[in-house]
């Protein structure tokens, strides 16, 4: 028999027991990384992040976390490819961020997820991108700060273009009749990602068309759009494309290793690409699509929002006026440090000497010749549906008009649950 | 106890001063010990099964997105959404297909691992321990270990590594559905991983089998080998190759981490809870069209289990003892 067993097991036990249970779940709770306590003082706070490619980009996050001493700042570096789902969920639970990045979407402001920043923005607002300002904008309030402005065009090999003759694209046709020539046994001629999403914005706009016409009803439903999505189909099953692989657009690996001859990326891997490439590297924008279509750069980028249902809110937003209006030097750091981002401030994009030569000077001039943002009126649910219909005509060989149609049920429900 | 009179009657014993009783603690109580042991397991029960099955079936009658606290409710909108959504349909089709190819394969392969295993005469430990340990791989390491190394589209893939040698092209597995190469990633991944789990329940089998069965057998006549296999190991494998079945087809339902992975943002390929997850719990965030299909789901998971335990008779060698 047990020592344990031959103890008298009474209430005067079993309630020692239950208080050093509680007592040693305090003491545990205290060492926990919770970001809710420590040295700094103040609520603790939690700011969640998408895992950026560059090299140092999470310990940069840190570092200015770090250096806000009026609280704790936890990062939560979410890697994978899904952090939209996982920020989505966690925002319904007690575990939320307290600030995090993300694109503006109107769904997060209808459902009351983001507090409104004006007044943090205005004093500085005429310092800022004012095309950034209006993709943040619902009637006169802005309800996020722009970090960084993420240009995506398409990077080619010179060399390899010079060698097959072939010129730079101006129509979708001429980058399908260029793959063909760039393809060779162990190149492709492009490469586009593996799951080809990053296409739709694009194709919507150099099709000369718009995702919302100015009453939010749907715009992107026109036929040179369908045209667009038949031409992608027939490069995309032409062999001249490179797929599968190993990692998806956004990584400038396939066009350093000489997997293809252009790939469709962001401005974020231009210096990767310069030190793999040196000077045989050149950009273009997404050709255009159809007689009535114009060339187009997708200005992608991410911005700060804070949590409206957090517990810290007022603690919240001093700390993103800190760090994102206050912190120039962190700005530009955060910019142009790792990979190029243009600044989102007037002021600090003219200063930054690594965007006024060469290269980056080029993807700035067609981020402001060519560029699209964001609508915040085009959430998730309707990126989603585009994305199923790039699916569906492009890599499964459906008609597309017959998709965008299908499409267009969804959106419409999206539009009606947002604007009524 | 009782006293022996002369006439052979007894008569109840007086009754003696009752010494002092120890005190019965609860300790010593039959009820306190079964919540004792049994209450933390009902709590977990409780709190991580029926109480969010239950509180998916209120969502469900509600219109949830982007709240798990809901106001307006709509009825059965939910579950008519779901029930005429083709997509969600066309999942159920998918995993029929899944369920086709991988129960049948894994059972066959297990039992096959089994009986190789089962016959060797030296190093069956270290076999045995070869064909289990992808058991402890999780799914995402190996389906990404499948997409990224041994199945991409690139010419250094092993797999288009080792078909260039025989002058094939580069194969992109994964990119298109037409041909359908995204099964065979499914279904080897799949099968790497469980095959070895499921050898052991059948080594375990095999081992029950009473030699004297196979001695008696020789006797009769059987030849070794196949006449033996089919008449004698089978049958008697046969509730353990139900429990496998079952087991597998559950395990079917619940497919997730290589289709997610493997086919990312995909609009085919996508088995019930994939389609699920796209479709309500994850960017969409709409929990009451989530919640409507989860829980006409687990009703299917379960008409099926059953079905399938009468039909294989689960349980039936159990009553006939």
């Amino acid at each position: 028999m047990s020592a344990f067993s031959n103890r008298n097991f009474d209430r005067r036990t079993a309630l020692r027991a239950a208080l050093g249970l509680a007592a040693a779940g305090g003491l545990a709770a205290c060492g926990g990384n919770t970001g809710r306590s420590g040295s700094g003082g103040g609520a603790g706070l939690t700011q969640y992040f998408h895992a950026y490619g560059e090299a140092g980009t999470e310990q940069a996050i840190k570092r200015y976390a770090k250096a806000y001493k009026e609280t704790n700042v936890t990062t939560q570096w979410i890697t994978g490819s899904n952090f939209e789902s996982k920020l989505f969920a966690s925002l319904l639970t007690d575990k939320a961020p307290d600030c995090f990045e993300f694109h503006p979407q109107l769904q997060m402001i209808e459902s009351g997820q983001v507090a409104d920043l004006t007044d943090l923005i205005d004093p500085v607002k005429d310092d800022f991108n004012q095309a950034d300002i209006q993709s943040h904008t619902v009637d006169g309030k802005i309800y996020g700060i722009r970090m960084i402005d993420d240009p995506q065009f398409f990077f080619y090999r010179k060399s390899m273009f010079e060698k097959a003759g072939v010129e730079v694209p101006q129509t979708l046709e001429e980058l399908a009749e260029a793959a063909a020539k760039l393809t060779t046994s162990k190149v492709k001629g492009a490469y586009l990602g593996n799951t080809l999403h990053s296409m739709v914005n694009p194709l919507i706009w150099s099709a000369g068309a718009q995702h919302l016409d100015e009453k939010n009803q749907i715009a992107y439903h026109t036929d040179a759009v369908v045209d667009g999505f038949k031409q992608l189909r027939k490069l995309f099953t032409s062999g001249d494309l490179l797929l599968d692989a190993p990692t998806d657009f956004w990584d400038p690996s396939a066009l350093n290793q000489g997997l293809t001859a252009m790939q469709w990326c962001g401005m974020w891997a231009m210096p990767q690409m310069q030190e793999a490439l040196g000077d045989d590297l050149g950009i273009f924008p997404f050709p255009k699509v159809g007689s009535a279509g114009k060339q187009s750069v997708y200005n992608g980028g991410w911005s700060m929002f804070v949590n409206a249902k957090g517990k810290n809110v007022d603690e919240t937003k001093e700390y993103v006026k800190w760090l994102w209006i206050d912190q120039k030097d962190y700005q530009e750091d955060w910019a142009l440090s790792y990979g190029f981002h243009i600044p989102p401030r007037t002021s600090i994009a003219e200063s930054a000497d690594k965007l006024k030569s060469g290269l980056p000077a080029e993807g700035v001039k067609l981020f402001n010749e060519f560029g699209h943002f964001d609508n915040i009126g085009w959430t998730q649910a309707s990126i989603t549906a585009l994305e199923d219909v790039l699916a569906n005509s492009v890599r499964k060989g459906g008609d597309p008009d017959k998709e965008l149609t299908k499409a267009d049920a969804k959106v419409n429900k999206e539009l009606k649950k947002l604007f009524g | 106890m009782s006293t022996i009179t002369k006439d052979g009657v007894s008569s109840p014993a007086p009754a003696l001063a009752s010494p002092a009783k120890p005190r019965r603690g609860l300790r010593g109580s039959p009820t306190f010990n079964f919540w004792l042991f049994t209450g933390p397991f009902l709590i977990g029960l409780a709190i991580f099964v029926y109480l969010p099955i239950l509180w998916s079936l209120y969502l469900s009658f509600f219109e949830a997105r982007f709240t798990v606290t809901p106001s307006e409710f709509i009825g059965l909108d939910n579950y008519v959404t779901m029930l005429t959504d083709e997509d969600f349909i066309g999942s159920l089709g998918t995993f029929t297909v899944f369920a086709a190819l991988i129960v049948p394969l894994t059972w066959a392969t297990s039992l096959g691992l089994a009986l190789m295993v089962n016959r060797l005469r030296f190093m069956r430990a270290f076999f045995r321990s070869v064909f289990f340990l992808p058991t402890a791989v999780s799914y995402v390491a190996a389906s990404l270990i499948w997409k990224m190394s041994i199945f991409n589209g690139v010419r250094f893939g092993l797999a288009n590594t080792f078909l260039g040698i025989f002058g094939i092209d580069n194969t992109a597995w994964l990119a298109s559905p037409d041909p359908p190469w995204y099964w065979l990633l499914i279904v080897t991944v799949r099968l790497w991983l469980q095959a070895g789990f499921y050898m052991i329940l059948f080594i375990a089998a095999l081992q029950n089998i009473p030699q004297e069965m196979y001695e008696a057998a020789s006797i009769d006549g059987a030849k070794p080998g196949w006449q033996t296999f089919w008449h004698i190991t089978l049958p008697q494998l046969r509730a353990t190759s139900t429990a496998v079945i079952l087991l597998l087809l559950v395990a079917a339902y619940q497919g997730f981490d290589e289709f997610f992975n493997l086919l990312n943002k995909t609009t085919w390929g996508r088995p019930p809870l994939v389609e699920l997850y796209y479709k309500a719990l994850g960017e969409s965030q709409d929990y009451g069209a989530g919640s409507a299909g989860a829980l006409i789901l687990t009703v299917l998971i379960c008409l099926v289990t059953l079905l399938q335990g009468k039909i294989m008779g689960f349980g039936r060698g159990e009553e006939s003892k």
